[in-house]
């Protein structure tokens, strides 16, 4: 056995105008679960997906267990042991869990040229494999009905199912709650002991430094260098990734909350699994992070708010005046701004450039009075406001989905900052953004609450509650269950007023 | 770097070189093709079909489609023929109507396809039918309609002749009609269209909206986009141009039956693809659908001029949809 399962050397990629790998060495020892980490856009997308056989590289040589390998397709990639779990994961969702699993090598079973798909021994197959993987799931249940996280631990079975030594995980915990969490790191423990490799890309430090062993770190295509994770800290993490010092992770606010401008009383949805009689204050210039698990029901409690799910009982008020708001062109008008969590399906239009982008939501205040656009107007306001955000983009006229994650962030925040929103109603708004991205984005949320604007801001990340929030209020399972101060919250307390019910 | 930027001219305007190598291939083939009444003819035969795709156009950016609109032409072309005919015509399908000024029967007609339009709309977006299913159902129930109403007493389903003098010139008349540079009507009427979509495209909140409907549903409703409202009113409009696409159809041609606009949505639909408008949605210009419209007319007239069969023309017009659409794709897998 070579000292390392995978060393990728030398790796060079360039796209038209970009240098995205420029050398890249990756050496990830057996048994091993490998951080690689950087800001978006450091490349690391780009080395696995050369890893994996999407892109061919330009020059560099990969060698698994000392054999040099060549790999053209992510077929190849499967065959040599190879694996990759995708922070989208893509199942088949109308199908059931073994057939997604064993998915183009079905077992057979017949006579001669008669081949029929051999269900018996696929679901057996199933049942060994998770209960080698301590995975609790039956074969048989479809798909589509399952969480993200069960979804996961079936790629996860799947990826073993290969014989994979090599495992990729790409952001795998974005969407799981604390225990599914949990529950993976056993997993990959577990797979750690027979000897596979995790390569293991996630901006979460505190995850990185539990579980890694080893840390690789990327900035614009290069590599900074790999450390044993036990010598690492969050800070010197984050200096080496953004190539600076980061004396803080948020920026210093300002704002001073005072009076009240929203008031929700004992908010119930339609829906009866939903959130209910959830009752709050929220103050002009007040930052009010909204903290919980996944199913907490706070995506839907602000969703309603901006009318776009349905009340079964409870009032809104806004400055003292009780209001209806039944679809989001309403709550435009009372004021409210939504940044919704996921950014790709309900937040950009992803053919359209930046600056239609950031245009769209404020078309009424360009209307001529013959019915025309005033194209002028909409093209500056919408370019200033982006470059106020100091938005990365090679022209307005760009396409919106060629900006990585965190400039897409910053247009969308523009596009509701030109409606000139009091309420802003922020939901995970930092999510899948890469550090130095992230502290821009902080900036900003504490320039307009100081601007006296109110902010709601749903996080799963404790952190981030703790240091943006004047007040961190708690949910659990559709019910709020505490309001904190965020100066004197810690997280345990927030963590069990989250698990409350 | 000079080839990269030659190589990102030809991706971006794929369509128009294509048109000009048709034309000028032709041209090379058969100098004759060159000439005023080529140019002429070919506008003439693009002007409803171009009124049509922009019609098709406008439900293909917002990421439906249009199955109904050839038959809603055949529809509004019966409606208009029917109240337009000589008043000494023997078989006159209404035989007591009075004179009325051209501008009534046009107006209905159009009317007539803005309501089956807003019909699809209220389909597509209060009843969740998904596009391509709500004008396959109108589709087939419209040509009913219009069959019932051919079929009335006196005409039982007699082909509509003996159109008025002044409906026909709509279609056949031209400015300064004396002279060599003479301007069909029908063109003029197509090029006002075109520059009026234009407007509706680029310069309005509506034409905003579809491009932001047809890119991203879900984004558009939570921006505060009425979705359903802009649908519903994005339907009518385009049924209002297949409905003027009918009048305009009568009238070049002098008569109708219930038959009129069979398949024209595919026609449209085909112009519009190889045109670069997305079937996904989202995207697609006005100028592109106009390249796309004439591709196919120059591909008619042209190789017909040229002695290719009809046959023959089929397979070509088959390849260039496919090929365009491929092409199309690669353009935009290349910017990924």
């Amino acid at each position: 056995m070579s000292e390392f399962m995978l060393e990728m050397k030398g790796i060079t990629k360039e796209f038209p105008g970009v240098k995205a790998l420029d050398g890249v060495t990756l050496q990830v020892r057996p048994g091993t679960v490998h951080a690689l980490m950087g800001e978006n856009g450091a490349g690391k997308s780009t080395l696995m997906k050369c890893l994996f056989g999407i892109y061919k590289p330009d020059g560099g040589e990969i060698y698994l267990n000392g054999q040099k390998a060549e790999i053209n397709n992510s077929s190849d990639a499967l065959k040599l042991g190879v694996s990759m779990i995708h922070q989208e994961l893509h199942p088949v969702p109308f199908r059931n869990v073994m057939e997604n699993i064993w998915l183009g090598r079905f077992p057979m079973k017949g006579w001669g040229p008669l081949q029929f798909v051999d269900h018996k021994k696929m679901h057996k197959d199933t049942e060994e494999l998770f209960k080698e993987l301590d995975i609790d799931l039956d074969p048989d249940t479809i798909v589509g009905k399952l969480s993200v996280s069960k979804i996961q631990s079936i790629e996860i079975a799947k990826a073993v199912s290969f014989n994979s030594q090599i495992i990729v995980m790409d952001e795998p915990t974005s969407s799981l709650t604390s225990v599914e969490v949990e529950h993976l790191f056993r997993i990959i423990n577990d797979l750690k002991k027979r000897g596979v490799s995790i390569i293991y890309i996630s901006h979460k430090m505190e995850e990185i430094l539990r579980i890694s062993d080893d840390v690789t770190i990327m900035r614009d295509g290069k590599k900074i260098g790999t450390w044993p994770a036990a010598e690492m800290t969050t800070d010197l993490i984050i200096s080496k990734m953004v190539g600076r010092d980061l004396t803080q992770r948020f920026p210093e606010r300002h704002n001073v909350p005072n009076g009240v401008i929203l008031k929700v009383d004992k908010l119930t949805s339609i829906n009866p699994n939903s959130f209910k009689e959830v009752s709050f204050e929220l103050r002009k210039g007040e930052i009010l992070g909204v903290g919980g698990l996944v199913g907490a029901q706070r995506t839907e409690l602000i969703e309603a708010l901006f009318g776009l799910r349905e009340i079964q009982s409870g009032t809104i008020s806004i400055n003292g005046k009780e209001v209806k708001i039944r679809s989001a062109g309403e709550a435009k008008k009372h004021g409210l701004a939504l940044l919704t969590e996921e950014r790709r399906t309900t937040g950009i239009f992803p053919v359209l450039s930046v600056h239609e982008n950031a245009a769209i939501a404020n078309l009424d205040r360009y209307v001529t009075p013959y019915g025309l656009l005033n194209d002028r107007k909409k093209k500056a306001e919408a370019n200033q406001m982006v470059e106020k955000l100091r938005t990365k983009t090679p022209s307005p006229k760009t396409l919106i989905m060629n900006l990585s994650g965190g400039n897409q962030q910053k247009v969308l925040l523009a596009r509701w900052l030109l409606t000139e929103p009091e309420i802003l109603l922020l939901d995970e708004p930092t999510r899948g953004i890469d550090v130095g991205a992230k502290y821009e984005i902080y900036s900003i949320i504490a320039d307009l609450a100081q601007q006296g604007k109110s902010i709601i801001m749903i996080s799963s990340e404790m952190p981030e509650l703790l240091g943006m929030s004047d007040r961190v209020m708690v949910m659990s399972e559709g019910r709020l269950t505490g309001i904190v101060d965020g100066d004197k919250a810690t997280e345990e307390e927030i963590m069990r007023l989250a698990a409350q019910h | 770097m000079n080839t990269k930027k030659l190589q990102g001219f030809v991706t971006e305007n794929a369509i128009y070189i294509v048109l000009a190598v048709l034309l000028i291939g032709i041209a090379v083939y058969e100098p004759s093709f060159i000439g005023l009444n080529t140019l002429r003819d070919i506008l003439i035969q693009s002007s409803t079909r171009v009124i049509i795709a922009l019609g098709v156009a406008f439900i293909l950016i917002t990421g439906g489609t249009d199955l109904s609109a050839g038959r809603m032409v055949g529809l509004t072309a019966v409606v208009s023929a029917s109240m337009l005919q000589e008043a000494d015509y023997a078989r006159r399908f209404f035989p007591n109507l009075p004179e009325l000024p051209l501008f009534v029967p046009v107006l209905i007609a159009i009317a007539v396809g803005l309501v089956f339009g807003l019909i699809n709309g209220v389909i597509v977006s209060k009843f969740k039918v998904p596009p391509f299913i709500a004008t396959l159902g109108t589709m087939v129930a419209i040509y009913g309609i219009n069959s019932l109403y051919f079929d009335t007493e006196p005409n039982q389903s007699q082909p509509i002749g003996g159109l008025r003098g002044d409906f026909t010139t709509l279609g056949s008349g031209a400015l300064f009609k004396n002279w060599e540079f003479s301007i069909p009507y029908i063109v003029i009427i197509a090029i006002v269209v075109c520059a009026i979509v234009w407007v509706m495209f680029n310069k309005t909140r509506l034409g905003k909206n579809m491009y932001a409907i047809g890119g991203n549903q879900q984004a558009a409703k939570v921006s505060g986009i009425n979705v359903s409202k802009n649908l519903i009113l994005i339907y009518s409009i385009a049924g209002a141009l297949y409905g003027l696409a009918g009048v305009l159809e009568a009238a070049r041609t002098g008569g109708a039956t219930n038959n009129y606009g069979n398949m024209y949505e595919l026609d449209a639909i085909a112009a519009c693809v190889v045109g670069g408008v997305s079937t996904t949605g989202g995207i697609g210009t006005v100028p592109g659908i106009m390249a796309g419209v004439l591709i196919f007319t120059v591909i008619n007239y042209g190789l017909t001029f040229v002695g290719v069969g009809p046959y023959w023309q089929q397979i070509i017009k088959g390849a260039i949809i496919v090929a365009a659409v491929a092409f199309d794709m690669r353009k935009y897998a290349s910017k990924k």
